[in-house]
């Protein structure tokens, strides 16, 4: 289904299935994510995105109940294979949630984070580069420099966010997936963190879900359309708006449903 | 008539006289309102309607009974004081009390003792008659003045009167009343707590009191409680050691490991834990616990005493020692550690886990650099409601920790408590004033406020931390 045929994908996904208990949400989804761009799924609530966005960095693992079937492969390795530590993945595979989640610690160790647990760095110089590095590309260091050390939770909602974001390119990853990043902001926030995607995209793959289709049709280069567990439809994001294939992806980016 | 009236319980009679009314008025009033004119909304539900005839119809009776409770056997015997028959002049009014005394210890028995003379019939007859007249003159205000206020708000509900509102009103009375009553009754308790320990006070200055280093108070007048203090400090540090790792883990394992089926098993086991009676424990640590702790002291002297430099046992071994008591006492609060600092856990939001996972983070590493310390106070709250708990645990220490007061670090040897020795004291015979007696009280007042002090400290960093997440 995917149209890059150019170069090979960042992400390949063949066959994936995703229970919850008895429940099958994901059915048989297959698609190909590229890399140095943005990705946008879109789909009425409920018709398992997040699902779907969680078995790129194997967070359905930390679900009770949750199990993925099928092939999930970043540059050509199973995600899913044995012997493969979770950990490693979520290190290449950055994430950012609907709602900000700084921890409560301060500004610096909200962003040191990642590089200490994974021992990126030898010394605090080195630290203190990458927490620099990461808020800059963030965005955030201009607002942020003369207090790295108030806490986290401090900041406004969008600030927060940012911060979540600088925390998850610190450890340098390869992918960032961000799970409705603008829901819980206001509109100025919103675009900031918009211009700020269409910023990181030159470095990393980035899939974003967005309930927004303005959003989609700004921020992305490619979208992808969920309807009750199934792909519909995925193209490039211009295409997709301007003459879907499919009547269901019609009518939820018209409005008719969803 | 009265005769048999005097001789009732007057709670009985309080009690048997509100009940006919408050049911008789109910059904009067439930089968009065369906009579009332249609209306589109009904004021009142025929169940209002009821309960408000009856509140208003037994209230009269309920505060006559109850001002009986309070005046009537005074008022009675101050009646009989007054008009005992002639020749009785010339006692004093204190002799002629106990006089009266004695004819109501009579009245309560079935027969007069033998021996009693004729006049002191007479003045027991009198008291019985008198107490019927009393009780009898209640009862017949109380049923006058209820019929009353029957037939008045009788009227009122035909008149439609809101009776949905004013039941809520004797709702809210009711419940305010009992509050009232908890805390007049934790009032009372302070101030007597407070009162006696002034008296003690009076005689034992404070300071010897709370930096004397000798007690005695069994035999000796010696009233320095710091012994005491040593010693129940010491016990709850050995406790809690035991229960603080102990609940912790218990907690993290279940908040953040357990699948929902070893939750459901381990959560309830916990809950009979907490359940078991401290009696229970307490023998526990007299019978095993303590004699386990000796033997193993006594095999450890004889191994240092094989050491060419030492040649006297190091450790006191005694059969009843502050480790088996602080040991079982840790087991005993390691529910009230496992059990808040499981809510606390919980409580953390699920995002910043999530947040932790994604950055790669391990389960234990989340726990450690994220969970515990978002948790950290109300995990410190749930500690010193713990501590608190083991400062006033009385049984353990009674049956297990010993009877001596004194300084000594050796866990081995037997310790006393504020608690152990405020039962010591107040067990057996001594006069209710003797200095004795009332130094228990000045213990109490002291593991009052310690323990009230700690409570407090953990309910405050407990709310603040609700407010923090929710
Ligand atoms: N932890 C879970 N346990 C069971 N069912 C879940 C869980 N999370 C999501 N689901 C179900 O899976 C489906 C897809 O959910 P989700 O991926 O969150 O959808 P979306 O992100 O598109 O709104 C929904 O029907 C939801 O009820
Ligand atoms: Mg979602």
């Amino acid at each position: 289904m995917s149209d890059q045929p150019s170069v090979s994908p960042k992400v390949s996904c063949k066959g994936v299935d995703v229970f919850y208990g008895d429940q099958q949400v994901i059915h048989n989804v297959s698609m190909d994510i590229a890399d140095r761009a943005v990705t946008a799924f879109i789909g009425p609530s409920g018709c398992g995105k997040s699902t779907f966005l969680r078995c790129i960095n194997r967070m359905n693992d930390t679900i009770e109940g949750a199990r993925v079937e099928g092939l999930v492969e970043i540059d050509g390795e199973n995600v899913n294979a044995q012997g493969i530590d979770p950990v490693t993945i979520r290190s290449r595979v950055g994430m950012v949630f609907q709602k900000p989640n700084p921890f409560p610690k301060s500004i610096y160790d909200n962003v040191a984070y990642g590089p200490r647990i994974h021992g990126l760095v030898r010394d605090q110089m080195d630290l203190d580069e990458i927490v620099e590095r990461s808020l800059v590309r963030a965005g955030l260091w201009d607002e942020v420099s003369d207090r790295l050390d108030s806490p986290g939770t401090s900041l406004s909602s969008g600030q927060q966010q940012r911060l979540c974001i600088a925390r998850a390119i610190a450890v340098g990853p390869e992918i960032i997936l961000m799970d409705e990043p603008c829901s819980a902001l206001d509109p100025i926030a919103t675009a900031r963190i918009e211009a700020l995607i269409d910023d990181l995209r030159q470095r990393f793959c980035i899939v974003v879900i967005t309930h927004s289709m303005q959003q989609a049709a700004r921020v992305s280069q490619t979208t992808a359309f969920f309807h009750d567990g199934r792909l519909i439809e995925h193209g490039e994001t211009e295409m997709i708006f301007t003459n879907p294939a499919d009547t269901r992806t019609q009518d939820y980016i018209t409005g008719r449903f969803g | 008539m009265l005769d048999v009236l005097a001789m009732i319980e007057v709670s009985w009679l309080a009690f048997v006289s509100s009940a006919m009314i408050l049911c008789f008025a109910f059904l009067v009033g439930r089968r009065f309102s369906v009579q009332l004119p249609d209306q589109r909304i009904a004021v009142s539900q025929p169940n209002e309607n009821g309960a408000y005839l009856a509140m208003w119809t037994v209230a009269p009776t309920l505060l006559l009974f109850a001002l009986y409770f309070m005046f009537g056997e005074p008022l009675v015997r101050f009646l009989l004081a007054s008009d005992l028959p002639t020749g009785f002049e010339r006692l004093t009014s204190v002799e002629r009390q106990q006089y009266v005394d004695r004819a109501g210890q009579a009245l309560g028995l079935e027969t007069i003792p033998s021996g009693a003379d004729p006049i002191f019939h007479a003045v027991v007859d009198r008291y019985r008659a008198l107490r019927g007249l009393a009780k009898g003159t209640v009862l017949c205000l109380s049923l006058f003045l209820s019929g009353s206020m029957f037939l008045y708000q009788l009227r009122k509900l035909s008149g439609g009167v809101r009776a949905r509102a004013q039941v809520e009103g004797g709702i809210r009375l009711l419940l305010l009343l009992c509050a009232a009553i908890a805390i007049a009754t934790t009032i009372g308790i302070v101030m007597s707590l407070f009162y006696e320990s002034l008296r003690f006070f009076a005689v034992t200055p404070v300071t010897e009191f709370l930096f004397g280093t000798r007690w005695n108070a069994q035999t000796g007048s010696e009233f320095g409680a710091l012994p005491l203090f040593f010693g129940t400090v010491m016990i709850a540090i050995i406790a809690i050691c035991v229960a603080a790792p102990i609940g912790l883990f218990v907690a993290i394992y279940l908040a953040e490991y357990a699948g929902h089926r070893t939750r459901a098993i381990v959560k309830p086991a916990l809950e009979v834990l907490a359940g078991i009676p401290t009696v229970v424990y307490g023998f526990f640590a007299l019978i095993i616990v303590a004699p386990a702790v000796r033997a193993v002291a006594l095999r450890m002297n004889d191994m240092l005493m094989a050491l060419p430099f030492i040649d006297e046992p190091v450790l006191a071994a005694q059969p009843t020692n502050a480790l088996a008591a602080g040991l079982v006492m840790g087991l005993m609060i390691i529910p009230y550690v496992s059990s808040l600092s499981d809510d606390v856990i919980s409580a953390v939001p699920q995002r910043l886990r999530d947040g932790a996972y994604a950055m790669g983070a391990t389960p234990s590493e989340a726990i450690k650099d994220i969970v515990l310390p978002t948790a950290f106070p109300g995990i410190a709250a749930a500690l010193l409601l713990a501590i608190s708990r083991a400062i006033g645990e009385t049984m353990i220490v009674v049956m297990a920790a010993g009877q001596r007061a004194q300084f000594s670090l050796d866990p081995t040897s037997d310790l006393t408590t504020i608690t152990a020795q405020i039962v010591s004291l107040l067990v057996g015979d001594s006069a209710f004033d003797s200095q004795r007696t009332l130094s228990a009280f000045a213990l109490g007042l002291v593991l009052f406020l310690v323990t009230l002090f700690f409570n407090l400290i953990a309910l405050r960093v407990v709310g603040r931390y609700r407010v923090r997440y929710e």
